[in-house]
């Protein structure tokens, strides 16, 4: 009976693995075949772990799947915070189909600065576009 | 039944090992190259915890922890070395 489980967390585990491989091969740019790879790649492997913890049925084993699992959990999103951040700060080019990029107005390149658009800021401080927004 | 399910697995692990694979030699920016490089670890550690299955040996999944921290701290180190490493800090 604990087979048929452990098959079937196996089996999901991998189908998410190579949607997300399918997503990184195919997707145009850079934040979207992020958005593949990190959420469906982190889910199998969790998966596949939930299938291990399953089959040896020993608490020493599944202590130790557990506690990885939690690390995937913490892990996955921060490494996909860093390297998109890096990624968009070194200029990847987005796609051409995209239609909102709201760090552009926000972020200044020369100075390295993100603003939230809430600070009552000297006028130093406002990024180029800005301007446009508190005209309307 | 298990064994069959378990080849089966192996082969999806390999074609999605293929495809991150080609992603790494094709892609375009740095970015594209350590985000491939980042599901080539997981899918790895994928397949250790199947082969851990396979042999019924579970200290497997000390290797297993091992690869996922080494990724981790990888994608950080990569990160900080492309954010760095730019033409805008000359």
């Amino acid at each position: 009976m604990s087979e048929i489980f452990v098959s079937v967390l196996l089996l999901s585990g991998a189908s998410f693995m190579i949607l997300a491989a399918v997503g990184i091969l195919r997707l145009p740019d850079l934040p979207t075949r992020m958005h593949a790879s990190t959420k469906a790649g982190a889910l199998g492997a969790m998966l596949i772990m939930g299938g291990v913890a399953l089959h040896f049925g020993d608490s020493a084993v599944s202590a130790r799947a557990v506690a990885f699992i939690v690390f995937i959990l913490l892990t996955a999103p921060v490494a996909a915070h860093v390297i998109g951040r890096a990624g968009y700060f070194t200029g990847v080019e987005l796609w051409k189909g995209t239609t909102k990029d709201q760090l552009r107005e926000r972020y200044d390149p020369d100075t390295h600065r993100l603003n939230s658009g809430l600070e009552s800021s000297p006028e130093s401080m406002i990024p180029p576009g800005a301007s446009d927004r508190t005209d309307q | 039944m298990l064994d069959v399910v378990i080849n089966l697995v192996y082969f999806m692990l390999s074609m999605a090992l293929l495809f991150a694979f080609i992603r790494l030699t094709r892609g375009p920016s740095l970015s594209d190259r350590v985000v491939a490089l980042e599901l080539i670890a997981s899918v790895v550690v994928g397949y250790v915890g199947v082969h851990a299955i396979d042999t019924g040996v579970s200290s497997f999944l000390d290797v297993a922890i091992v690869i996922a921290l080494t990724a981790f701290l990888a994608a950080i180190g990569f990160a900080r070395f492309v954010e760095r490493g730019d033409i805008k800090d000359e």
